[in-house]
């Protein structure tokens, strides 16, 4: 499964820059991005190309860290698309816990990362497939 | 364990021999007390113009209190009872508070100091063999040469090094294989926060105690640095007015601080009334120092709050022991007309695994009441990354805050390393109330 690197930081000015400085220093090349705003602080979500490396050169500097599985879903752009994934989630009982996605333009290719609750351990693979969509793949996102 | 004694006959002395000195040694003091013009003013109103008006020691009760504003009132010689030319020693307080106060030692008073000192780091299982790095301020401030001269005096090897200069610190640790240091309990912490960053692994040290003082700190502290660097740390008491470190000592047992009774009367008082309080109970803690001819202090109210263990100690010493400071009397935040001591307030935080150790604790106004906000910095090593784990880490903490404070405060999470971590005494109060 895809990897997201969630990074606490105070929301205050700056600290976007910091992370992005020491990603930038590690060669590390961003592939989406999103902010939580919880109040003092906020949660910098990242998906990088060496999820692992990134969380170490982080930790280094003396940030707080975590790697978590996500699952990342391609699908054409077209409406209704995420109506149909939503559904075929739904209909699995699996929960969204927190998700982000975008089309990009020059391929018109939609895609997002989903945080989820998988309760009853169902083949989220086969689900995504079955409503028409991927599930991309380790080797597709990472080097190997 | 092996117990160690600097003079096993003084520190074992029955209860009533050691009473008895108690009462011999106050009789002199005050006949020396009474060269002061201070003094004699004060101790007259008392009517007591003679070592030979107090009759036991109970009596020490009718001599009325001496305390810090006496002090200042009478800087700088207002309350030197020798020669000037017989001083060979003065220790002034910093006097951040306005007015400056001093202390004046003879040879013998300082000889006498000395050996209290050295009697205090044997307690905790020192010898001559043990490497002290000693990184507690030098200069006016007792704390760096009290325990140099008494180290000194057990045959130690003393590392003067002062505070300050994390890098230069560990890696002297490292180099002359330090086994004791004494420290504030907050450098001690910064110290191994920066460790990783000198690329210096803990098992480099041969640190094997620490001795703990100058600044308020929870128990929990002490067991946390205790794990940290796998040592001993020992809790220790001293305040300039009566010499500096070595008033109170704890010894291998780590059951609170055995208090020099030949050379200090302690005394446990409820700090409204001034009435003396029965072993165990808590209150502003009194003492009179009764080997300092230079400068003698009768009843002199400390303004820290600690209570006496009535039960005697598995080490076979017969001087009681004092609980750790819990409180000033001074530092005692009123919030919303709530009484709240910062240890409180510390013993909580250090509780809470999912945080780390440097903390603030700020207090404003919100409109007409008073608003409490405790800054936390998040552990890296506990961060889960999830946003529900962070609201429920606040929750917690407020609650624990709650029903030990009884009020409730807002919770902050900061980024690790970001709240000021001190290199001397810590403030970690900031209160920006207007005052009324």
């Amino acid at each position: 499964m895809a990897q997201q690197l969630t990074i606490f930081v105070e929301n205050r000015p700056g600290r976007m820059k910091s992370v992005s400085d020491i990603l930038l220093e590690n060669h590390l090349n961003i592939w989406a991005f999103t902010i939580q705003d919880r109040g003092e602080f906020g949660l910098i979500k990242v998906v990088v190309d060496r999820p692992e490396q990134a969380r170490l050169a982080l930790a280094d500097h003396g940030f707080a860290c975590a790697l978590k599985d996500v699952l990342a879903v391609t699908a054409a752009d077209k409406p209704g698309n995420l109506d149909k994934l939503t559904t075929a989630l739904l209909d699995n009982d699996v929960n969204i816990a927190d998700a982000y996605g975008f089309v990009t333009p020059n391929d018109r290719q939609g895609m997002c990362f989903l945080e989820i609750k998988n309760t009853q351990g169902v083949d989220l693979e086969v689900v995504v497939a079955a409503a028409g969509f991927t599930v991309v793949k380790d080797e597709e996102l990472y080097e190997t | 364990m092996e117990v160690l004694f600097w003079n096993k006959e003084l520190e074992t002395l029955p209860r009533p021999k050691l009473e008895k000195m108690q009462f011999q040694r106050l009789q002199k003091t005050v006949d020396q007390a009474l060269k002061t013009h201070f003094y004699q003013r004060r101790l007259g109103k008392a009517g007591i113009t003679s070592g030979k008006d107090i009759c036991c020691l109970k009596d020490l009760q009718k001599v009325p209190f001496t305390n810090k504003d006496d002090l200042r009132k009478n800087f700088p010689f207002g309350m030197l009872a020798v020669d000037f030319e017989q001083v060979v020693r003065l220790h002034s307080s910093s006097g951040t508070t306005g007015i400056p106060t001093v202390i004046y030692l003879t040879q013998e008073d300082l000889n006498r100091w000395t050996d209290l000192v050295a009697r205090s780091v044997v307690a905790t299982g020192c010898t001559k063999k043990d490497v002290f790095q000693n990184m507690m301020t030098y200069g006016l401030f007792t704390g760096g040469l009290g325990l140099h001269y008494g180290a000194e005096r057990v045959g130690m090897t003393v590392i003067p090094i002062g505070g300050g200069n994390t890098q230069r610190q560990v890696h002297v640790m490292k180099d002359f294989k330090t086994t004791t240091v004494h420290i504030t309990p907050s450098y001690l912490l910064h110290i191994h926060s920066k460790l990783s960053e000198y690329n210096m692994d803990i098992d480099e040290l041969h640190l094997k105690r620490a001795f703990l003082g100058a600044e308020p700190y929870s128990e929990n502290t002490r067991l946390k640095l205790e794990e940290l660097y796998g040592i001993d740390a020992f809790n220790s008491y001293g305040l300039s007015e009566m010499n500096g470190p070595g008033v109170a000592f704890e010894c291998i047992y780590k059951q609170d601080m055995h208090v020099w009774e030949d050379a200090y009367i302690v005394e446990i008082i409820d700090p409204v009334t001034g009435e003396v309080l029965e072993d165990g109970a808590k209150g502003e803690v009194v003492f009179t120092i009764l080997t300092r001819d230079a400068m003698p202090l009768l009843r002199y109210r400390t303004r820290d709050l600690a209570f006496l263990h009535p039960e005697v100690c598995s080490c076979g010493r017969t001087h009681r022991r004092l609980s750790r400071i819990l409180g000033r009397t001074d530092d005692m935040l009123i919030i919303n007309g709530v009484n709240v001591f910062p240890s409180q307030i510390e013993e909580v935080i250090m509780s809470i695994p999912e945080v780390g150790t440097n903390y603030q604790i700020q207090i404003d106004k919100a409109g007409a009441l008073d608003r409490l906000t405790v800054k936390v910095e998040i552990y890296a090593k506990m961060f889960t990354g999830e946003a529900s784990a962070l609201d429920a880490l606040k929750v917690r903490i407020m609650e624990k805050l709650r029903a030990s404070i009884t009020i409730n405060p807002r919770i902050e999470l900061h980024e690790p390393g970001v709240l000021p971590a001190f290199e001397g005494k810590a403030k970690r109060v900031v209160d920006t109330r207007e005052a009324l």
